[in-house]
């Protein structure tokens, strides 16, 4: 495997990513991201000088709406699968020490 | 013979002249289930008594005359990754396990216009993320030609609960091929539209510029017939496309003279199971027999479809999972130190470990200091691929190949090897990429009775090539 | 000692003035219930779609023309990935590959003189929703009304060196931004934030010292003194022998000091990339020409028409075309009075003065140009004496009402008839032989006293002049 992952590799990403993994998986996620990234590596078998990156597949542009407000009431809607709800609005740990 | 041995088209035109009531479909759906979901699996919700309910509606809409369309009183399954109001939404996921959206997807909406009557929400890898239907938080769905094998996916629930006559048509998500493989390994036929041709809206996202709503049944009118009525230019889609040529029953048509359809050769080599490739190869000499010309030629690109697609789609992965935080709405986790450990928690307790591979790579593909190297090598990647298949299109009207490199393996076979399990979805995985339709219709079946499919991929706006070529080659009824 | 330059960019964050928020067709009304103003789309609902109102761009190409900036003629949205409960999607749509409006640059004056800052960039962006603390407990509440509204963010060159340019650049930007009506840019209510960037090193150096960003400041005074503390706290830790950290601050404005937003968990590794679910926009020619085409006349305009139309101090036209507000009521009233000089003095005396007692910004006045003409028609045609108008207009200005009606309701018409004022007059002559007698001995100021008991004998409605007169005649 040419690309090592590390504790550390694994750790910045577990935080960006939002998943903290234990030991076990941890293993397991160096192991499989190297060898995936050893795979991905394939593309720089191909040149791709001058080429533009492709993100959209067809030259569709300018889709807008209109400025009207269209939309009603949302509130039940948005609380309706909340884990925690307290006043009509949804509950958090507090983001603020 | 159960009534869910017909097609849709058939069970549609017998409920128009009244030989069948809307509710004597429904509940022969909900029988079939009842008999085979102990061992099939193909189902995370089924919801009997709202079914019920429509049914009635449905029946008296078409009374009044105010439904016209073939499928009217049909029952229908929905990949559980599609948003139905009031209904279980789970993609299959623990961390969406309670939830039930305020909303219908689009698609779905269409079909409902049509008179179309849900029957249940069909099982998938979670967030359609595999090539399974192993990946589930609820369980497996087996092969109903094999119940030790899988289905494939991730829409096997719906292409399982087709091939075991639980419900008339279903319909099923494409990302890198999750429509086109199981198809291929259940013995249904499944389509895969150009994107933009479906609304997404609705439509749980894994990779947003991959994702496709498509059609599964049993034949290719059933699946024209629904793509036509599922197919719309949805203000509230903004990838959605004004197409004026979505009357794909049209092309239903059994003709294929002065065809030209290519072969890519690296499309038979290495990898591809001797008995796939016969079964293909015959199909294609069944088209040219009909008259189609045949010509050999090289898509040598389609080797780095793979790890270009794993990047994009597992780099929009991770973004649009991120949303999954037990804040909103599903899962959280019961004890919590703060919120980051909430977060935390909620999603590691949440994901399955299929789905957190996948958003720990697209996480670090698109960390600081690699975005260059793998993200945007693999959007120019994406366009060479696409430039391919547009030189492709310049000479051919359809390209034949394989819609797996195998039939179905056993259940447990796949997911210990990732990596091997991604191969599987080279035939497939290029097609999304260009954005392109493609088709999977049954072929034959191996030594195993295990079933092969056929893929056709046509230019993009182009289903109505692929269409034709696919049922005249069903009209061959030398298919399995 | 050695000295030091501070070197400051600013990043300002304006909501713009659309009815709907920037990608679904929710109200970005102020002050609704928690969570009305919502749907699938700004709440993050999972299958839900962005689709961008197109007001939000000709807002922004308007403020990219207004700063002198090029036009992205083929723009992109970006996702910017980040966990915080605020933002639904815990992605934000924003721009940073293609954004929008790039190299721009705006003039400011300052007791210096005058100097060019330049602008990096404009993008567009969604506001994040809010969230409440609760203060005893262990919880915060989100409310996601404010998610998805429409922001620009306006980038500015390193290019500043005080907290006078600081505030000079806001205001000029702030003005321009009303006076487009992209945006009411309130600080003290959110709808225009500034996030300072600074750095020091020393005077002569060529290359820049490490910056922080200073987030939370809600006003101007807030904002200059955010400047000196961090200028005396980077000082301090280079003075030191130390080493600036690039890191993001917090200002307490109550305690005049900031802290480090640092934490683990946030890695400000925003891991951008192309926005999936939206097209690109390409701004045509056509497109770019109808919105230069509606592009409103600008202050610096506005003040060399107002010389040469309108015939008003320089001082005046300064301070009126200081508010667009104000602009926009100046302009309107002379239209109907066709009284410039007078309609400038209401706005400059009476306004500014019951604005200042009320405590009130010139976008709050809300009296009718119309009604403030009728009280000038009224005053011109000596209808009402001074003193009256005075009391109509507070009138005006607390509940805008119609000043005709009002005179005439309250009976305070100026006592035209001559023959009643002559007799009345005759009367207070009678009266106060003493009065009369000084002014015949030359004590001329003795006629202030009559024609103050005249107007008191007319319970004010009398005109101060007309009085002089008959006096003069009679006595």
């Amino acid at each position: 495997m040419s690309n090592i992952i590390s504790d550390e590799t694994i750790e910045y990403v577990g935080i960006l990513a939002k998943l903290e993994l234990n030991d076990e998986e941890k293993e397991r996620a160096k192991k499989d991201m190297g060898e995936m990234l050893d795979y991905i590596d394939k593309l720089n078998e191909l040149d791709t000088t001058g080429v533009e990156p492709m993100s959209h597949v067809f030259p569709v542009n300018n889709v807008f709406r209109e400025d009207a407000v269209v939309n009603n009431d949302g509130r039940e809607a948005v609380l309706l699968n909340a884990p925690e709800r307290k006043e009509d609005c949804l509950v958090v740990p507090k983001t603020i020490v | 013979m159960s009534l869910m041995s017909l097609t849709a088209v058939q069970l549609g035109e017998k409920i128009k002249n009244r030989e069948i009531s809307v509710i004597e479909a429904a509940n022969a759906a909900l029988d079939a289930i009842d008999a085979k979901e102990s061992s099939i699996n193909g189902f995370v919700t089924v919801d009997r008594e709202n079914a019920l309910k429509r049914a009635e509606k449905v029946q008296k809409d078409i009374d009044e005359g105010n439904i016209l369309s073939p499928i009217a009183g049909v029952p229908v399954a929905i990949k559980d990754n599609m948003c139905t109001k009031d209904m279980l939404t789970t993609c299959s996921s623990k961390i969406l396990g309670n939830f039930k959206p305020s909303y219908t997807a689009e698609a779905v909406i269409n079909l409902e216009k049509a008179g179309a009557v849900i029957i249940g929400k069909t099982n998938m890898d979670e967030f359609a993320m595999g090539s399974t239907t192993e990946t589930s938080a609820y369980g497996a769905t087996k092969n109903p030609w094999n119940t030790e094998h899988v289905p494939g996916g991730s829409s096997g629930g719906s292409c399982a609960v087709i091939a075991a006559e639980e419900c008339s048509y279903a319909l099923g998500s494409d990302t890198g091929g999750s429509i086109r493989q199981p198809s291929s390994f259940c013995g249904v036929t499944g389509i895969k539209p150009t994107y933009g041709t479906v609304s997404r809206y609705g439509l749980i996202a894994y990779g947003s510029s991959l994702d496709q709503i498509g059609p599964i049944a049993k034949d290719v009118t059933d699946c024209a017939t629904v793509l036509e009525i599922i197919s719309s230019h949805d203000k509230k889609d903004s990838t959605s496309i004004k197409r004026d040529d979505i009357d794909f029953t049209s092309a239903l048509v059994d003709d294929v003279k002065g065809m030209k359809i290519g072969i890519p050769k690296g499309y038979f080599g290495e990898g591809l199971d001797p008995e796939v490739k016969e079964a293909v190869l015959n199909a294609a000499k069944e088209l040219e027999k009909k008259g189609a010309i045949l010509e050999e030629f090289d898509l040598d690109l389609v080797d780095y479809a793979i790890p270009a697609y794993y990047v994009i789609a597992c780099a929009e992965a991770s973004s649009n999972l991120a949303r999954f935080d037990g804040v909103k709405y599903g899962y959280r986790t019961q004890d919590y130190n703060g919120l980051h450990n909430m977060y935390k928690k909620t999603r590691s307790e949440g994901f399955g470990a299929e789905v957190k591979r996948r958003i720990m790579l697209g996480s670090f593909v698109l960390s600081s200091g690699y975005y260059d190297a793998y993200y945007l090598k693999a959007l120019r990647t994406k366009a060479l691929i696409k430039k391919a298949f547009d030189e492709a299109f310049a000479k051919y009207d359809v390209i034949l190949g394989p819609a797996a490199p195998t039939t179905a393996p056993k259940l447990g076979e796949s997911l210990s090897d990732p990596l091997k399990m991604y191969l599987g979805d080279i035939y497939t995985i290029s097609v999304n990429l260009a954005g392109l339709p493609g088709i999977s219709v049954p072929c034959g079946l191996d030594c195993k009775g295990l079933p092969i499919g056929l893929q056709l991929i046509g230019d993009c706006f182009k289903e109505k090539n692929i269409i034709r070529a696919a049922y005249s080659f069903e009209k061959c009824e030398k298919k399995l | 000692m050695k000295q030091y330059e501070t070197v400051i960019g600013l990043e300002v964050h304006v909501e713009l003035a659309t009815k709907t928020k920037i990608f679904c067709s929710c109200s970005t009304e102020f002050g609704g219930a928690p969570n009305t103003h919502t749907c699938p789309v700004c709440t993050g609902m999972p299958g839900s779609l962005p689709v961008l109102n197109k007001k939000v761009v000709e807002y922004a190409v308007a403020v990219g023309l207004a700063t002198n900036c090029n036009i992205t003629k083929n723009c992109k949205f970006d996702r910017k990935n980040y966990f915080y409960p605020d933002n639904p999607q815990n992605y934000q749509i924003s721009q940073l590959y293609l954004p929008i409006c790039r190299d721009g640059s705006i003039e400011i004056s300052t007791k210096d003189g005058t100097k060019n800052i330049g602008i990096h960039e404009i993008h567009m962006e969604e506001d994040a929703g809010k969230l409440v603390h609760d203060e005893w407990g262990e919880n915060s509440l989100v409310d996601f009304n404010r998610s998805g509204v429409p922001l620009i963010e306006i980038v500015s060159e390193p290019d500043m060196r005080s907290a006078d340019e600081v505030i000079a650049y806001l205001e000029k930007l702030r003005l321009i931004i009303q006076y487009l009506g992209a945006s009411d840019c309130k600080l003290q209510e959110g709808s225009m934030r500034a996030d300072v960037n600074l750095s020091i090193r020393e005077v002569g150096a060529s290359e820049f010292g490490t910056r922080t960003e200073m987030k939370n400041l809600n006003s101007f005074k807030a904002i200059a003194r955010a400047i000196e503390a961090e200028k005396e706290r980077q000082i301090d830790i280079i003075e030191a022998g130390e080493k600036v950290v690039q890191e993001t601050r917090r200002w307490d404005d109550n305690k005049e000091y900031s802290y480090a937003m640092r934490s683990k968990e946030d890695a400000q590794d925003y891991r951008y990339f192309p926005e999936p679910d939206l097209v690109p926009v390409i701004i045509s020619d056509e497109w770019l020409d109808e919105i230069k085409g509606s592009q409103p006349e600008f202050r610096d305009e506005k003040l060399i028409r107002y010389k040469k139309e309108y015939n008003i101090p320089d001082y005046d036209a300064d301070i009126i075309t200081g508010n667009k507000h104000l602009a926009d009521i100046f302009e309107a009233t002379t239209a109907i009075c066709n009284n410039p000089k007078k309609a400038s003095n209401w706005l400059m005396g009476e306004t500014m003065r019951l604005l200042k007692e009320n405590n009130m910004e010139p976008e709050q006045i809300k009296f009718s140009p119309k009604n403030l003409a009728k009280l000038i028609e009224l005053t011109e045609s000596r209808a009402i004496n001074s003193s009256v108008a005075k009391e109509v207009f507070e009138k005006i200005f607390s509940d805008d009402i119609n000043p005709e009606q009002y005179v005439e309701e309250n009976g305070l018409k100026t006592v035209a008839d001559d023959g009643a004022l002559r007799e009345t007059i005759k009367k207070v002559i009678e009266d106060n032989p003493q009065s009369v007698e000084d002014y015949n001995n030359g004590k001329k100021k003795a006629i202030g006293f009559l024609v103050g008991q005249t107007m008191k004998a007319t319970q004010g409605k009398a005109d101060p002049a007309m009085i002089n007169t008959i006096l003069k005649e009679l006595l």
